[in-house]
């Protein structure tokens, strides 16, 4: 067990610096120069050359990539050449929204998709195992922007029921936070619902035709504990699968709602830090993202040790 | 009146396309408070579709559409569904075939049987725990605290077969149904499951209701004996009238298929010429390594044995003692980890895989499972031509052959061009022999041949692999657990145990006067040994 978990993290150490070298070059062969944008549409060649020899840009590239990752080994990610402050504390201040909005999305996704999930496993084949069928293909065809101003047309607007846009931070009070939030995760949590209901339904769907359910049912148990106590329990293993790699895949989604919802985020963070060339905010956030995904898919793989006593590591 | 449960001519309709229109009819059967009724019959008879009936497990497409179950009179038909919840494990229970899949994986054992206490009484955990705890100790497992913190996987199949058991019995129920209980178990834990099942039986008065198809269970633990044939029943009497004086024909021909274990074949042949020698045999698994502890498992340890032309050598034992190992490394589907294994001249166990493959065609094994060992998208005739094909045989030239082998396995030549779903087990057992027999090998290997087929299919297909061994004067290496099985074929019997070969002679010899501690264990397990079967008729 613990030589497991010894091994998981020192494997983590490869994988990041592979997404470091990777980002680091990616970044430098597309088209677009930092200091041509931080220069402005009028700026003299003379200064914007001097913004790239004061950037470091106009050193050779392995020379860039040398004190880069020097200052990174110190725990350093750089400066963001368009916000003027360390790339850490920019992270710092844009994490909470990106949690708040990662957290409940896949809260109300959880919620919604295994319970569906299980009935429809359980009426396989009847009009709700059909309809959440048809719900999911629905689910992940429609585009998140698409249902994101639906929403906001609907229920901000039409209905008045909720903020339209924007962001407010917990630490100003629960009521509002929560009202900014609910429109952006459910708009975020339909694709997850369909994946994870879909996955849930699966997974019951075999573990329902186990001996062991039939045994359940032999001992007199009401429906409702077969199917939570014994199948649900049996089927968490490819359940938490998915739920972990929704959430890896979350990073991408936050991208778009949170620009659609005008959350400041690190989706939104991302976003302007590209559209501004701005190096070392990108590859740090790149880089956080990338120890996020590892970080999860251990938590992953360590959850299945409470789910499934069979499993050692 | 003390019946238990009385079946009164009963009728389950089978789903259309269906092998026949009802999967029972017109069944009648009774069941007496502390009396033990053995529901006899081959696969599709109806036995189980009879039992998960009384339980209200059957599925939604096995409608009864004649007939009553009456549990302590209350008929279990028309019984809603919340009543049958109250019912089941309270006054009636199950038990299962398959001990290791018939319990929750995830859950430990002591929580699966107090989930039926929480479910059906009122009392406190505390209470709970101690009930449990006792029943534990009733069917006889060690250190109750250790079993109720167990999960199933921690545990052998006796035990958990013991903990359905517990499981089953706790409610002290008037009715328990036993579907094929110790189908999946080793003799000798089968025999301590039957004894045990007898034993609680008589302490609580219970009417059991056991559901088997092995006579050898049968007259092991039986009151009286109900036969069905295609969900019929052809016959109901008390054990020992049945056993001794069977009426109907389809009984007599059961009983005269089991396999009697009195040696058949008097040996001899000891001067034609060897075909395969193995000496020091072994093969270890090793895991671990690289930050954890390196662990070794010796499936096979040491083993020695040799088999001539047209002689038979048995490898008896039981799960886990590798004797399957051991037919696999005879025909190097896996590498031994030491030892010899020659095939005439030739040395298969260490030669390359270049070297190995004009050696391949010379062993064929045929294996347990005939529903699964063959490509259900293939024709049987692609099955028993490839391999002829493959060492560059003609196509023409294959298929002649495949016909030819068709009459030697009694098949029908022109069904070559059929699928393998198209046929029954025993069919398929036959056209898996075609398929080995088609590359003229000079060694069979029948891993669990005949073990998954009833026993009147068992019996011909037994005479089948004897009447080609005979014909195609072959040597034949014999894998099976069953005794009984051992004794009509083999020449001569190894026995193992825990890897090693702990007895090895002549069948008669072994059978007649076993010296190993292990086999007179075994001998003492194989149920109904005070009965003949099988007697020559």
């Amino acid at each position: 067990m613990l030589s497991f978990l010894v091994k998981r993290i020192l494997a983590t150490v490869p994988v990041l610096l592979i997404v470091a070298v990777l980002v680091f070059l990616l970044l430098r062969l597309t088209p677009g120069d930092p200091a041509t944008i931080i220069a402005g549409d009028a700026a003299s060649p003379e200064n914007v050359a001097k913004i790239r020899e004061n950037l470091g840009l106009s050193k050779p590239l392995l020379v860039q990539f040398g004190i880069w990752f020097g200052n990174l080994m110190a725990g350093d990610l750089g400066e963001s050449y368009f916000f003027k402050m360390k790339v850490s504390t920019l992270i710092g201040q844009r994490i909470e929204p990106t949690l708040a909005l990662s957290f409940c999305t896949i809260v109300i996704a959880v919620l919604v998709a295994v319970p569906l999930g299980v009935i429809a496993a359980w009426k396989q084949g009847g009009w709700l195992d059909r309809a959440l069928m048809g719900f999911s293909v629905m689910g992940f065809s429609v585009p998140v922007f698409v249902l994101g101003y639906l929403l906001i047309w609907l229920v901000s607007l039409k209905l008045a029921l909720l903020p339209v846009q924007g962001y407010q931070r917990i630490a100003d009070g629960f009521g509002p936070f929560i009202r900014h939030l609910i429109l952006p995760s459910i708009t975020l949590s339909v694709i997850y619902i369909a994946l994870i209901a879909r996955v849930t339904r699966a997974a019951v769907q075999d573990v329902l035709s186990e001996d062991y359910i039939r045994t359940a049912r032999a001992k007199g148990l009401p429906e409702v504990r077969v199917l939570v106590g014994h199948a649900l329990a049996n089927a968490a293993v490819p359940i938490l699968t998915v739920i972990g790699i929704g959430i890896a895949l979350l990073i991408g989604g936050v991208v778009v709602t949170e620009s659609v919802y005008g959350i400041p985020g690190l989706g939104r963070l991302t976003v302007d830090a590209v559209l501004a060339r701005d190096f070392p905010t990108i590859q740090g956030v790149i880089l956080f993202f990338s120890f996020v995904y590892v970080l999860i898919n251990l938590l992953v793989d360590l959850s299945y040790l409470v789910f499934d006593p069979r499993i050692r590591y | 009146m003390g019946a238990v449960l009385e079946i009164r001519n009963l009728a389950i309709a089978l789903p259309r396309g269906g092998d026949r229109a009802q999967a029972v009819a017109g069944v009648d059967l009774t069941v007496e408070r502390g009396e033990i009724v053995c529901l006899v019959g081959e696969s599709g008879s109806g036995k189980s579709v009879i039992a998960h009936a009384v339980m209200g497990l059957s599925p939604k497409e096995l409608k009864a559409v004649a007939g009553e179950i009456l549990l302590e009179g209350e008929d279990i038909l028309r019984a809603s569904p919340e009543r049958l919840r109250e019912l089941r494990c309270v006054r009636m229970s199950m038990i299962f075939q398959e001990p290791m899949t018939a319990l929750n994986p995830v859950m430990r054992c002591g929580d699966q049987i107090d989930e039926v206490l929480a479910m059906h009484t009122a009392l406190g955990a505390a209470e709970r725990r101690e009930r449990v705890r006792r029943v534990i100790e009733e069917v006889h497992l060690p250190d109750p605290e250790r079993m109720m913190a167990s999960y199933p996987h921690q545990l052998s199949g006796g035990q958990r077969q013991r903990i359905m058991i517990a499981m089953a019995l706790i409610m002290n129920p008037v009715l328990l149904i036993a579907d094929e209980p110790t189908t999946a178990l080793d003799v000798t834990t089968q025999a301590q499951i039957l004894k045990l099942i007898r034993e609680l039986q008589q302490n609580h008065g219970t009417g059991v209701l056991f559901i088997t198809h092995d006579f050898g269970v049968v007259a092991e633990i039986a009151d009286r004996v109900a036969v069905l044939r295609l969900g019929t029943l052809v016959e109901m009497r008390a054990k020992a009238d049945l056993l001794a004086r069977p009426q109907h024909e389809y009984t007599r021909m059961l009983i005269g298929s089991v396999p009697g274990i009195e040696p058949k074949r008097q040996g001899g042949g000891e001067t034609a010429p060897l075909v395969l020698k193995a000496a020091g045999l072994s093969k270890v698994y090793r895991s671990g390594g690289f930050l954890s502890a390196r662990r070794a498992v010796h499936a096979a340890e040491d083993v020695s044995f040799e088999i001539r032309r047209g002689q038979t050598l048995g490898i008896v034992g039981e799960s886990g003692s590798g004797k399957s190992t051991v037919a696999r490394c005879i025909a190097r589907l896996i590498d031994p980890s030491a030892g010899s294994v020659s095939l005439g001249s030739d040395e298969i166990a260490t030669v390359s895989a270049r070297a190995l493959r004009p050696l391949r065609r010379r062993v064929q094994i045929v294996f347990q499972d005939p529903y699964r060992s063959l490509n259900p998208r293939r024709t049987v005739g692609e099955a028993i031509i490839e391999g002829p094909l493959n060492y560059g045989m003609g196509r023409a030239q294959a298929l002649a052959r495949a016909r030819s082998l068709m009459e030697t396995v009694r098949l029908d030549p022109d069904a070559l061009d059929r699928y393998p779903h198209q046929f029954s087990g025993g069919q398929r057992q036959r056209i898996c022999i075609a398929r080995a027999l088609a590359l003229e090998p000079e060694l069979l290997i029948a891993d669990e041949a005949v073990s998954a087929l009833d026993v009147s299919v068992q019996a011909q297909v037994l005479r089948l692999f004897d009447e080609i061994r005979e014909r195609m004067n072959l040597a034949m290496l014999f894998i099976t657990h069953d005794l009984r099985v051992a004794a009509q074929v083999c020449d001569h019997v190894a026995v193992m145990s825990r890897g090693r070969v702990v007895e090895y002679g002549a069948t008669r010899e072994v059978f007649g006067a076993p010296r190993h501690e292990y086999t007179r264990a075994l001998f003492a397990a194989a149920p109904g040994r005070g009965y003949t079967f099988g007697s020559p008729s």
